[in-house]
């Protein structure tokens, strides 16, 4: 392509992000603290405890508060595909649309429906009614995570489709390949396991908070013991899920897993960085060079569970590496462009009614479709298909680090409310507190890492975010992400400050 | 049992989808109509709160159905979600910041230390309530009306730049908001009146809504007032857009090539070549004029119901005038054979196929949605049962 508008582009991507990172700070809350809520009215259910009710309630009321920005935030981005992304939006919309639909269809009016169960039926439906209500919002909410997270998880491995050329587009061969593609399974568990721990993040910080201040004593405990239980377990789950993911990527994107752990040079027995720092570097491409702790053979082990086994790195991706059949970018930039040409003389072909010709074109645009979007690139530097290294490495370690620190903190909850010393121990109680912003920055960076470490791919491979755009202004796009930005800071702020008053209020007496 | 239909009867069936949650979109946005009557109902703020909480607890229905609503059309129909959102620009993104601000005022509204002021959410309610019905009406008269734009797939492999390689091009700067000043066949007339239409229809559904569920005669004799004057401007506005939609030149296909042309009064053929979408079309217009006369000259609680079906039938039946009957659905004014139709728009076979199957959930989404509204609505609100509720907005 002679001109490129990286204008346009870098600013719908822009606007993509905030829009998705900010509903993010939302989604997780709903998604572990209700089942936190499903599970405290199960107690109440059975015991009769009112205890439990009350402090259903008042988690309750902090989950209805979030909720509401999280939808509103929410809206955007699924209209965002098509308002931003257009040739995204045909290119696999056979595919892509399905997961968005059927998260309508089969979890979002769960959701909504039982939602108003759950706060306004108290007095208007049985009590085992009220109880499956609370269960659906749970089901229902963490059903729409499993479709979005499908979808995402196609676009990092495109899977179960076949390219059309007469349409000119991806469409669906298999269901269950899309939706069992191993890289959502992996995604889905991961991603709302770590949901669920910043949801018993923040059941323990406000508690914590609460006990800080001498205040609703019993009931914060035993909110710290529900949310110690479900944390732990989900951190647990986390960290294997996690492990499973690495390996996904080191399979299906070789080139995200080098850039989180910053490896440059492929090596066997390839070691992991435990800590490190992006120093500047004006000799290599990107700009930027790692160093730090090295912990040898681990990143070999934990991507193929082999201490021995070659992990590509940022030059041998870029640059090629026969010994390991690693072809160059720019063999593959050449490959697309072949597979791009082909499919304009085939279309050609067609208009003309030369069917043989047609058909040689064909096979040529199949043989290396694979290659697709790397023509996109075809006279421009392929060192532009490097994503952002330090910013990749430094959010992926950030999330580990912190995953690493939740883990021993509900293990210290834990013992500490069960023999009681909890309240001694303002230490700790702090700890809990300060560990509400990290669990929400461990959640951003881990989507940093799994989005930015993929770039400039909206569709692995197929599809690089400069040909995915709409046809629109930039100016546009630039007056939509203020326009959202403020909107969505306002709220925000509007959100902290009534939840920090509902907190200081504290369980209902 | 899908895999069974031809490719163009899973079009058609799809197309029948999205009329539908078209149809139940339109009729849900009695909230949206409520929203604009809060203060025009309420004499204190204990009767504003009455009103509050009686569409606070339907308005996510709506903004699921809305959000539904476009999921469904992108995984059936893709190339109207990649021409249409990413060109009528605007018109969208307004639409959608008016739902946002929805979304959080219910919740924000009463609420201390809310950081805006509770007039400031209940005045977002008043925006979302004028500009989604209106502008969503706006939206589906261009079906009928056309917009500017022009679809080439080749453009993916043959442009120059990375702009002109997007297959669906918007051709005016104002991206879908031209719609309001759009002369061809005097088309801004026709869409305003939609737009307007939609608007006064909302409140209509709405002002039945609050005679049905509201125990109070303070705000039943403010409502009783209100509708006459709705009836009367929504009626006013509806006739005028369908009669003229009968005379207008239309947007049809010939079956055998799926060439697009203009054909005179093709809106009233398909009406004629349709007889069941006809009858649709007449007995949504009589549901909705019996539910007027229930709930103006009788003061019945019924009224809401008659609306509400008439509101569904006359909606599915513009739907199906639309795309039903070798009409294109989505008519380009720039290159008329860009016009976007079932045929040319939809997804694969496969993929219908596979979306067929996900829509037999919908009588069980239908039943358990009916159950929650009977058990929500079981009892009448006043300012006495509110003051009891244990959770308010």
């Amino acid at each position: 392509m002679e001109q490129i508008n990286w204008e346009l582009v870098d600013w719908s991507r822009a606007q993509f992000a905030l829009t998705a990172m900010y509903h993010w700070i939302f989604v997780p809350l709903t998604l572990g603290l209700s089942f936190m809520i499903a599970i405290m009215e199960t107690i109440y259910y059975k015991t009769g405890d009112e205890k439990w009710l009350k402090i259903e309630k008042f988690w309750l009321k902090l989950f209805g508060i979030n909720f509401a920005i999280g939808v509103a935030t929410g809206i955007i981005l699924e209209f965002e595909f098509g308002t931003n992304w257009s040739n995204y939006s045909w290119f696999v919309g056979d595919l892509f649309g399905a997961p968005l639909a059927i998260e309508g269809i089969m979890a979002f009016f769960m959701e909504s429906t039982f939602i108003a169960i759950l706060f306004f039926g108290w007095n208007k439906v049985s009590k085992k009614a009220h109880l499956i209500s609370a269960w659906l919002v749970a089901i229902g909410s963490n059903l729409s995570a499993l479709w979005i997270l499908v979808a995402n998880a196609w676009m990092q491995n495109p899977t179960g489709m076949t390219f059309n050329p007469d349409t000119m587009r991806n469409e669906m061969t298999d269901f269950w390949a899309v939706l069992f593609n191993p890289v959502a399974v992996n995604k889905f568990l991961h991603t709302i396991t770590s949901a669920y721990t910043f949801s018993a993040l923040f059941v323990i910080a406000v508690s914590a908070w609460l006990l800080l201040k001498g205040k609703n004593k019993v009931y914060a405990k035993y909110s710290m013991l529900v949310a110690s239980i479900f944390g732990f377990l989900s951190v647990v789950a986390t960290i294997i899920t996690g492990d499973g993911s690495a390996k996904q990527v080191a399979r299906y994107q070789p080139m995200k897993l080098a850039a989180m752990e910053g490896l440059y040079e492929g090596r066997t027995g390839a070691p992991l960085i435990a800590i490190g720092v992006a120093l500047p570097d004006n000799d290599t491409l990107p700009k930027e060079h790692i160093v730090g702790v090295e912990i040898p053979n681990l990143l070999s082990i934990l991507a193929f569970n082999d201490p021995d086994r070659f992990v590509p790195g940022i030059k041998d991706l870029v640059h090629g590496n026969p010994e390991y059949g690693i072809p160059s970018y720019e063999e593959r930039i050449q490959s697309g462009k072949i597979a791009i040409d082909a499919l304009a003389a085939y279309k050609e072909a067609k208009r003309a009614g030369d069917e043989k010709k047609a058909m040689e074109h064909l096979e040529t645009f199949r043989a290396h479709y694979k290659d697709f979007g790397y023509g996109y690139y075809y006279g421009m530097d392929p060192h532009m298909l490097i994503p952002p290294v330090a910013l990749t490495f430094y959010s992926f370690h950030t999330m580990v680090l912190l995953g690493g620190w939740f883990l021993i903190l509900f293990i210290l909850i834990f013992i500490s409310v069960m023999n009681d010393t909890i309240e001694r121990k303002k230490w700790l109680l702090r700890a809990a507190v300060l560990s509400l912003p990290l669990g929400l920055l461990a959640q951003e960076m881990g989507w940093v890492t799994a989005e930015v470490g993929r770039q400039p791919w909206v569709i692995q491979d197929l599809m690089p975010n400069l040909v995915a755009i709409s046809h629109i202004e930039t100016a546009g796009v630039k007056l939509t992400f203020f326009l959202f930005f403020v909107t969505f800071t306002a709220l925000l702020i509007a959100e902290l400050k009534i939840m920090a008053s509902t907190i200081k209020k504290g369980f209902p007496e | 049992m899908f895999e069974k239909m031809s490719y163009e009867a899973l079009q058609m069936y799809w197309w029948g989808m999205i009329a539908l949650l078209g149809a139940a979109l339109v009729f849900l946005l009695f909230v949206q109509g409520g929203q604009t009557l809060f203060y025009k109902l309420s004499g204190n703020e204990r009767e504003k709160t009455v009103l509050i909480n009686l569409f606070g607890h339907k308005w996510e229905l709506t903004f699921t159905t809305l959000v539904t609503f476009g999921g469904a059309f992108f995984a059936s129909f893709p190339l109207f979600y990649a021409t249409s959102f990413g060109g009528a620009y605007w018109v969208w993104y307004i639409i959608l910041f008016a739902f946002i601000l929805q979304a959080v005022s219910y919740e924000f509204r009463s609420k201390i230390h809310n950081f805006l002021g509770q007039k400031t959410y209940e005045a977002f309610l008043y925006f979302n309530g004028v500009i989604a019905p209106f502008l969503l009406g706006v939206a589906v008269s261009t079906f009928f009306t056309g917009n500017y734009f022009s679809v080439e797939k080749t453009r993916l492999v043959k442009a120059g730049s990375n702009v002109e390689a997007v297959i669906a091009h918007w051709e005016t700067p104002w991206y879908g908001l031209e719609a309001l000043w759009n002369t061809h066949q005097w088309a801004f007339l026709q869409n305003i009146a939609l737009g307007l239409a939609v608007f006064f229809l909302a409140r209509v559904n709405a002002l039945l809504y609050v005679r049905k569920n509201v125990d109070d005669p303070e705000i039943l004799a403010r409502s009783r007032k209100e509708l006459r004057r709705n009836a009367v401007l929504f009626l006013v506005f509806f006739l005028f857009w369908l009669i003229r939609l009968m005379f207008i030149s239309g947007f049809a296909v010939e079956p055998g090539t799926g060439e697009v042309f203009m054909q005179k009064g093709k809106y009233f053929r398909n009406l004629v070549e349709m007889p069941v979408v006809a009858l649709m079309l007449a007995a949504g217009i009589a549901a909705v004029l019996v539910g007027l006369y229930k709930g103006i000259f009788r003061d019945e609680e019924k009224a809401f119901w008659y609306t509400a079906a008439g509101t569904v039938l006359t909606v599915l039946s513009i739907f199906f005038l639309a795309g039903y009957n070798h009409t294109a659905y989505y008519p380009s004014l720039y290159d008329l054979q860009s016009s976007l139709t079932i045929a040319n728009s939809s997804s694969s076979r496969f993929t219908l196929i596979v979306m067929g199957y996900v829509s037999l959930m919908v009588p069980f989404v239908v039943a358990y949605i009916a159950w929650a509204w009977r058990a929500l609505d079981r009892h009448k609100l006043s300012e006495e049962n509110i003051e009891r509720e244990p959770e308010k907005y």
